[in-house]
């Protein structure tokens, strides 16, 4: 009972959130017109219209899935790589996306052809990015493998990341400018540039992850007695790392086709929502996670807007602010992390 | 090396038809040309505390790993309630054998009752529920081990002896017919040893479950077991420990500069001279 009540009390807090990122911007609507507009009423004034539903409402909707997928994609992974420091984008899974992406916009251009046409499809981004981060994944799962320690771990991810970020730069070196011009406005991380069509596809992609994500949760709760035990369970250790990777490279993937690398937000939702919900269930920890990720994202969102200005932030300043010294703190309080 | 007798290999077939796990001619090793015990032939009947002697490194933990499934039999086969153990499914072993390990890399943000609750794992549907059935094992589990107290407490709250009693707990929760452990005294002062030792003890009387643990605990295991798994030069042999006393084996288990076995005292004394 105590757990739907916490349960409850994320929904309602994810709620105003949401109500709160829709009524800030850089034009002030006041709260009835807002409510009259969502209830399909209608406003007076027709362009305050048109911002609540065709800007500020898919950009709320992509927040909400961004922070969600993000968050539930480092909580499976801290359980699997049994690391507290695990997460999409600092494993590099975001890195593979951007690289697989890369490839798409700028190999494009070298390849010609049947690639050129391919670009101007959502879905091919979509395959691109969950291909790339999906390798990463199966490429830091497969040396995690052999080395056990917690550091090196970090470091591997590191390296994926420098070296997928080479082959961007070599690949961005030859291309014409303006096909690179169109990756560094991706690559700088955006929840705003979605229309309604993609908003829904990234809805399908990121709940297929999540659907995918609750049939691995009862093994990742054996798993926190480590492999053997759990292979005892009856757990089959091969068949749930592959869920996994699959679940994981689609949610990471689609985010970072849509909204960019985000950083910081899958390893730190987690740690905050442990600290809240004193557990390591995974049943109630993934909506715990998924509810508090999709806050957190709408808050930053919002920060991000400068309220009542007309800059806009890159999102994924704001994360990184609210992320890095999660992690610093983590490091420095090292013996006592929990997983 | 003592081989065995027709006679004792023909008691041993005997018990073998009411083992709940037997051995054919096991060999096991992580490299077939170099295997460490080879012809292991042994059986597991139910409701008996076993222990698995041997030197440092004769293979305690192979042996353990290799009936748990975890590591490959490099030949020979292994039965379980008379079925071969590459025949059943992951779920189905893990009905018939639950394991306790030495290694202490759990997530100790679990709780003690989350944790005995894992144990119920190859029985509930897809979500882990438990049901009033698993419920009433993990009551009993927690009641067996006697650890009522320390229901609500976090794992990284426990001593290593409490922790032991709470992974044993565990696997009691999963109630298979075979309990496999490595070396579950480790780590824990001679009175909690005895302890833990005694509650093995109890739980194979009251529970009909057998316990297969390794040990170093050579004089401990002698006095409470109700038979004794030796490994010595990669040869096992199995039989009730006043049996292999009177066979003079375990004189022979260690160099006898140091430490020599005295029969009187059924253990193992500081040499003198």
């Amino acid at each position: 009972m105590k757990h739907q009540l916490t349960f409850l009390l994320l929904f309602i807090i994810l709620f105003i959130f949401t109500v709160l990122n829709l009524s800030l911007g850089s034009v002030k609507i006041p709260l009835n017109e807002l409510i009259s507009i969502l209830l399909g009423q209608g406003s007076e004034n027709s362009s305050w219209e048109y911002i609540i539903l065709q800007f500020r409402f898919p950009k709320a909707i992509t927040a909400i899935l961004v922070g969600a997928g993000l968050s539930v994609c480092g909580l499976l992974m801290q359980t699997l790589f049994r690391n507290p420091l695990a997460g999409p984008y600092v494993l590099g899974l975001s890195s593979g996306a951007s690289l697989g992406v890369a490839l798409l916009f700028l190999g494009g251009s070298l390849f010609g052809g049947f690639f050129a046409s391919l670009i101007f499809s959502k879905w091919a981004v979509v395959l691109a990015a969950t291909l790339g981060s999906g390798l990463v994944m199966l490429a830091v799962i497969s040396t995690a493998i052999r080395i056990k320690d917690t550091m090196a771990l970090l470091i591997i991810g590191l390296m994926f990341a420098s070296l997928t970020g080479a082959v961007v730069s070599i690949l961005a070196y030859f291309s014409p400018a303006n096909q690179l011009q169109q990756y560094v406005f991706w690559s700088f991380g955006s929840l705003g540039n979605l229309n309604w069509n993609e908003v829904f596809i990234l809805s399908i992609c990121v709940t297929c992850g999540l659907i995918l994500s609750l049939f691995s949760l009862k093994n990742m709760n054996a798993l926190l007695l480590g492999e053997s035990y759990a292979q005892s369970l009856g757990v089959s250790i091969h068949k749930n790392r592959n869920l996994v990777i699959l679940a994981t490279g689609i949610m990471a993937g689609s985010i970072t086709a849509f909204a960019g690398p985000i950083a910081f937000v899958g390893l730190a939702v987690p740690h905050l929502v442990k600290q809240v919900v004193k557990t390591s269930n995974h049943f109630i920890l993934f909506p715990s996670v998924l509810f508090c990720g999709a806050s957190i994202m709408l808050v930053c969102d919002s920060i991000a807007q400068l309220p009542g200005s007309d800059f806009t932030l890159p999102i994924n300043a704001v994360t990184s602010i609210f992320g890095a010294p999660v992690v610093i703190w983590l490091l420095l309080r090292k013996k006592k992390m929990l997983f | 090396m003592v081989a065995f007798t027709k006679k004792e290999n023909a008691i041993l077939s005997m018990k073998t038809s009411k083992a709940i796990l037997h051995t054919e001619k096991l060999q096991i090793g992580y490299e077939a040309k170099n295997p460490i015990a080879s012809d292991i032939s042994i059986a597991i009947p139910a409701a008996k505390l076993i222990a698995i002697i041997g030197v440092n490194g004769a293979g305690k933990s192979t042996l353990l790993k290799s009936i748990a499934g975890i590591q490959p039999a490099l030949k020979g086969s292994l039965h379980i309630e008379n079925k071969r153990i590459e025949n059943l499914q992951k779920n189905e072993l893990a009905e018939l054998i639950s394991l306790v390990l030495t290694q202490q890399n759990q997530s100790k943000n679990l709780s003690v009752i989350e944790l005995i609750s894992l144990g119920r794992h190859p029985y509930t549907n897809w979500l882990g529920v438990n049901t009033r059935q698993d419920k009433i094992h993990i009551a009993k589990a927690i009641q067996q081990v006697g650890i009522e107290k320390l229901k609500a407490k976090k794992c990284n709250e426990l001593s290593d002896g409490q922790l032991q009693k709470v992974m044993i707990a565990r696997a009691l929760a999963q109630n298979t017919p075979v309990i496999l452990m490595d070396e579950p005294t480790s780590h824990l002062d001679m009175y909690h040893k005895a302890q833990v030792l005694h509650l093995l003890k109890n739980i194979s009387l009251n529970t009909q479950k057998s316990i297969v643990f390794a040990t170093h605990e050579i004089n401990l295991a002698l006095q409470l077991c109700d038979e004794i798994i030796l490994i010595n030069d990669g040869k096992v042999q199995q039989n009730k420990p006043e049996v292999l006393i009177e066979k003079g084996v375990l004189s022979n288990l260690f160099p006898k500069d140091l430490i020599h076995f005295d029969i009187q005292s059924k253990s193992f004394k500081i040499s003198n001279n």
